[in-house]
């Protein structure tokens, strides 16, 4: 039977994902982890980075891969989890706490959602030697949810609430993901977007601009806006 | 008399079978997509998320673990009857989002937006959203609850006149391109446009547009229909599919749903309902007995009505 990844270069890593490893990836292809992960988004960035809180002293020896997410989870009164499923969320956002992130913990490689722009990988993955992978669709939550095998431990579901809380997982062929960013800082989303642009021009042809204009705001289609 | 319970349990069943199953026009819809996608990125992309449907499914787990904002819609029957009334109902819908969140789990995303601080059961204030409508000549309640992200894809702007359809087709251009780089409305998306009525009302049409109508639905009025073709096929040849990668993929359906507005202005507003449209409905008859479904039958003839009685 014919699988999803036939025409794609596909990886299974293990985690921690050493050097080696991460400089032989290349955009656009596919990676499955096995080990362990932790989810870290605003909430963890700033409670650690802003709020001065130290880190759990043993991250960096069991995880470098930082998922920037939150679990569709519930924590039972007996302390037990109950955890359904992954789904990232974008991580444009959380570009201006990367760098003083990767010194702090150690991270190597962050999983999100639609990845961050060029320069901001030339300027802060790229001395820490990280990468990025994409999460897929978006909203492979229950894919995600089989590759859970166990959550190791929560930290500080009382102060950031489950969504924005530290969970800790361990994972077995988890995935899939798509490797966006290289140790080179290049990325695939906007590789793909430069083909998009080359025709949008086209696309606008013949419509005339609203009588109204907005301050602002681009007028480039070809821009982003993240 | 329409009891308590069986609202409550009512309402539990469908956040269950939105969280947890891709309705099967939506699935359609991708899953004829992804037989015409050339780009094989975005192709691949489509394939993954029929299989994490298939996996949501088996194991009953939800598909998206960014299970939206949870809310309902509810339509009551002119002559429904609903033991404690309809503060009862808003309650037994209230309850069950809690339960729900955690039998289910959904993800606690709800929370106050200046403290950030998170009941843990996607219930505070104003949330969830419950939006009614009435039904005339009947006797039950649709309880209808959609879960939708809520961070990217929508847009709201007020063009005139004047702009005409080339305004409507450039803004509409505008959202699903911003949007759409890095895949961040989660597209191939059933688009909603909301055109005219006052602003707020703008932004509902087109809200309930993309979330309450299903794929292959179109407008009664023939020429809106036609826009309605018209820019789906806009969208698709965009030359972006899934993720914001090279494709076709990006409009599943688009439905317009209109409203009288001011004289002088055009407002439109777009949705994108994402790669997880997830979205049910229960009917409670007022006998007690429940019937589930995924197609909401939200805009109804008396919604659309234009006269000031009913029937004209």
């Amino acid at each position: 039977m014919a699988k999803l990844t036939d025409g794609f270069e596909t990886v299974r890593l293990t985690i921690p994902i050493d050097a080696q490893e991460l400089a032989k990836l290349k955009i656009g292809t596919i990676v499955y982890l096995d080990g362990v992960i932790y989810t870290a988004r605003e909430g963890v960035y700033t409670w650690v980075i802003e709020n001065g809180h130290k880190i759990p002293t043993d991250l960096a020896a069991i995880s470098n891969v930082n998922f920037q997410c939150s679990p569709a989870a519930a924590i039972e009164a007996d302390g037990s989890y109950n955890v359904g499923g992954v789904t990232a969320t974008a991580s444009f956002r959380f570009a201006k706490w990367m760098k003083e992130w990767f010194r702090l913990s150690g991270a190597r490689v962050i999983i999100g959602k639609g990845g961050m722009s060029s320069e901001q990988y030339k300027e802060l993955f790229v001395p820490a030697g990280a990468i990025y992978l994409t999460t897929v669709g978006y909203g492979t939550g229950a894919l995600l949810g089989r590759g859970i095998q166990k959550v190791r431990q929560v930290h500080w579901a009382e102060e950031l609430g489950t969504a924005q809380a530290m969970w800790i997982f361990e994972v077995e062929n988890f995935g899939p993901f798509i490797v966006d960013s290289d140790l080179q800082g290049s990325s695939l989303f906007e590789a793909q977007g430069a083909l998009i642009n080359e025709q949008l021009a086209t696309l606008y042809e013949g419509l005339k601009s609203p009588s109204l204009s907005r301050y602002g705001e681009t007028d480039d289609r070809c821009d982003e806006l993240i | 008399m329409i009891t308590y319970i069986t609202l409550e349990q009512a309402a539990s069943n469908i956040m269950a079978n939105a969280a947890i199953d891709i309705p099967p026009d939506y699935r359609k819809g991708i899953e004829q997509m992804a037989t015409t996608e050339k780009g094989n990125l975005s192709c691949f992309v489509l394939k993954t998320m029929i299989d994490n449907w298939d996996a949501a499914a088996e194991d009953r787990r939800p598909m998206c673990a960014d299970t939206g904002l949870p809310r309902y819609y509810v339509k009551a029957g002119n002559n429904a009857q609903v033991e404690g009334g309809f503060i009862a109902l808003e309650k037994a819908l209230r309850n069950a989002t809690a339960q729900a969140t955690h039998d289910i789990p959904l993800r606690p995303n709800r929370v106050h937006p200046l403290w950030r601080t998170d009941n843990n059961n996607n219930v505070g204030i104003n949330a969830p959203e419950i939006d009614w409508s009435f039904e005339p000549d009947v006797s039950w309640v649709d309880i209808t609850t959609v879960h939708k992200g809520g961070l990217f894809g929508t847009d709201y702007r007020m063009l005139f006149p004047g702009d005409g359809i080339d305004g409507i087709k450039r803004f509409y251009l505008d959202t699903l391109i911003s949007f759409g780089k890095r895949g961040l409305a989660c597209q191939p998306a059933i688009v909603g446009v909301g055109l005219g009525g006052s602003k707020d009302t703008c932004m509902v049409l087109g809200k309930q547009a993309a979330c309450l109508r299903t794929v292959g639905d179109r407008n009664p009025d023939p020429k809106i229909a036609a826009l309605e073709l018209e820019l789906q096929t806009l969208g698709n040849n965009i030359g972006m599919g899934a993720m914001g990668f090279v494709g076709s993929s990006m409009v599943a359906d688009c439905h317009i749903e209109v409203g009288h507005t001011h004289t002088g202005g055009l407002p439109v507003s777009v949705h994108t309902f994402c790669l997880s449209s997830r979205r049910a409905t229960a009917r409670i008859h007022f006998d007690n007995t429940v019937e589930y479904r995924t197609d909401p039958q939200w805009f109804t003839p008396y919604i659309r009505r234009e006269t000031p009685s009913w029937p004209n």
